[in-house]
């Protein structure tokens, strides 16, 4: 502090206090919301203090599913939500660690071209090329079929061996089709690349002298160094798995596949007549539960991540 | 790039390149190649034929009245998004940097919401604004505002504009406040010796210097309001009423998934992909190395 300026202090304190205001209080309306039977929301004024149906309400949602769709219940769905978001992050630190390492510790032809083909990945969101995704999704092996047909490969071995080529792999209503097409993100290969730029190069010559390959050299010495890395990219890729919104609304119809945050929408945009918007609240919070609590815990691993991936 | 050492190996670096590449490959380069492909054939409508039809899905695009809407409502949609997030970022930003303690206790508070998925947020505004039981919706007709966004093609607008900036701002705050704290104190100092005060100083001195920071962000903030809102539209409002809330992203989805129309759909998506890599190119050609934290 430079001078003494107890107004603009004060002045500072007093927007922090607003903003902070205007942060929480979603928050408390839909928690006062989801401690409420449906009537003392209808009939208003709105409460705003938590009602006694807490506990009747929280369980009602988690166990037996809420009263306006499909019966679901929350367990389901946060487990779907759980098993998607550590999927995603298992596989994108799995896959984006070996494809660095690759690209940062080897020379060999090509290189140049397949750092290029991750690198354009990252212009292009999932939202923009829904309808091709989900094609893909619902064939894996479309691709490869077609590129059989175009090049009357299938043909020639229907013609000399008799066997139909169809090749079908569906991943719709399956947690690998949650999952893989979401790990295919750039995000956290560039991080690692950037990580590993900045491991002194003495601790490679080192390990050859010792006489250690390169899978030895990744797993002794490379992975222990990454730890933090690892650590704070986990917490921002687990916030993004289980946030997911489109990419599951579109693979996961069937009810029993049922992530946490499309769940809410069949709440909120149920056209029943009876509105259940105690419910719908007690979902939102258990749905905003873990990833915030996992922010408040980790701050300084998710400042970590966030800062450094840029994203 | 420095000299650094390596290994050799001649097949190993293919090995653990594979499971990235496939995945690329399967899930992206290829649906990205079908898009541009589909975007200039017309299919009938059980899918079994398609035909070559060049540029005419863009050309019907851009006659398109809804789409031009669209184009529209997306423009002030993120625009809207991306002055309310960022202002409000920074301005709380400079408040707690200006306050230096305590403010971890606000950073904690205000940074939750980014934790918060688009779609929650958009439930959460969605019902404080309920017509007929929301809180606010309640205390706006007290004084005198009817306020429907079911029925308001205006009142829908600026309810999926509070929900996905309310979820941005904490996120802008912890940028600003990184690069505010990185603000030399000699700086600060001597313009207070040269007689400039607080709010001087900051428009004067700091503000210029985090434009590597604002520039930055308002290319994150761009992007994030063109395709991450998708969430808090389709949970809300759809799209309605009447297309007020329609922005481009749910326009691609709503094209191709709801009105069955691909070669629409994907003409949508390569525009949206162009303005991505327009995007991109602005950030990496302008930004390159040149913001550090």
């Amino acid at each position: 502090m430079v001078e003494r300026t107890p107004l603009l202090r004060f002045l500072a304190h007093l927007i922090l206090i607003v903003g902070v205001v205007i942060t929480l209080f979603p928050l408390w309306v839909a928690f006062v919301a989801s401690t409420h039977p449906i009537e003392n929301l209808i009939s208003g004024p709105f409460p705003l203090l938590p009602g006694n149906q807490l506990v009747e309400n929280y369980s009602k949602v988690l166990f037996q599913g809420g009263s306006s769709f499909g019966r679901i219940p929350a367990t389901t769905m946060m487990l779907n939500s759980l098993i998607m978001a550590v999927g995603i992050t298992v596989g994108k630190l799995v896959v984006s660690f070996l494809a660095a390492f690759a690209i940062v510790y080897f020379r060999f032809p090509g290189r140049n071209i397949f750092f290029f083909l991750i690198f354009i990945t990252l212009m292009l969101p999932v939202e923009v090329r829904i309808v091709p995704t989900y094609d893909v999704v619902s064939n894996v092996f479309g691709p490869f079929q077609a590129l059989l047909e175009a090049t009357r490969i299938d043909r020639l071995l229907e013609a000399v061996a008799g066997i139909e080529v169809d090749l079908e792999w569906r991943l719709l209503n399956t947690y690998m089709g949650l999952i893989l097409p979401i790990i295919a993100s750039a995000t956290a290969t560039f991080l690692f690349r950037q990580f590993f730029q900045t491991v002194p190069d003495e601790l490679v010559d080192a390990a050859r002298i010792d006489g250690a390959g390169p899978m030895q050299f990744m797993t002794r010495i490379l992975l222990p160094l990454s730890r933090t890395n690892i650590a704070a990219l986990s917490v921002i890729l687990f916030i993004f798995g289980w946030n997911q919104y489109l990419w599951p609304l579109l693979v996961a119809q069937e009810n029993r596949l049922l992530t946490v945050v499309v769940g809410i929408q069949r709440y909120v945009n149920a056209a029943d007549s009876l509105p259940v918007w105690h419910e719908a609240m007690a979902l939102t919070v258990l749905a905003m539960l873990p990833p915030v609590i996992v922010v408040l815990l980790l701050q300084r691993l998710f400042l970590k991540a966030l800062i450094d991936t840029d994203k | 790039m420095s000299e650094r050492s390596f290994f050799k190996n001649r097949w190993l670096p293919y090995w653990l390149l594979l499971p990235q590449l496939l995945i690329t490959a399967v899930f992206f380069l290829w649906p990205a190649g079908k898009a541009l492909l589909q975007s200039v054939q017309r299919q009938d409508a059980w899918g079994l034929n398609s035909s070559f039809v060049g540029l005419a899905n863009f050309f019907d695009l851009f006659r398109d009245d809804l789409y031009l809407q669209s184009f529209g409502t997306t423009l002030i949609f993120s625009v809207a998004v991306t002055l309310i997030a960022l202002a409000g970022g920074l301005l709380f930003a400079a408040c707690a940097d200006f306050i230096l303690k305590g403010s971890n206790a606000y950073r904690s508070l205000l940074m939750w919401p980014y934790a918060v998925a688009p779609a929650i947020a958009g439930a959460l505004w969605y019902f404080m604004f309920n017509p007929s039981l929301g809180i606010i919706a309640n205390a706006l007709e007290a004084i005198g505002y009817d306020w429907n966004h079911a029925l308001d093609g205006g009142d829908a607008l600026l309810l999926v504009i509070m929900a996905s900036a309310w979820r941005q701002i904490g996120y802008n705050f912890l940028f600003f406040l990184a690069g505010l704290q990185a603000v030399p104190n000699s700086v600060i100092e001597a313009a207070a010796i040269d007689g400039a005060a607080p709010v001087r100083r900051f428009w004067a001195i700091i503000f210029p210097l985090l434009s590597p920071i604002t520039f930055f962000l308002i290319v994150l903030n761009t992007v994030y309001s063109f395709f991450d809102t998708f969430g808090v539209i389709h949970a809300t409002t759809q799209g309605g009423p009447i297309q007020a809330t329609s922005i481009l992203v749910y326009k691609v989805y709503e094209t191709g998934f709801l009105s069955q129309d691909l070669g629409g759909s994907a003409a949508q998506s390569v525009v949206l992909m162009t303005m991505v890599i327009a995007l991109t190119f602005i950030q990496f050609r302008y930004l390159g190395a040149r913001v550090h934290y």
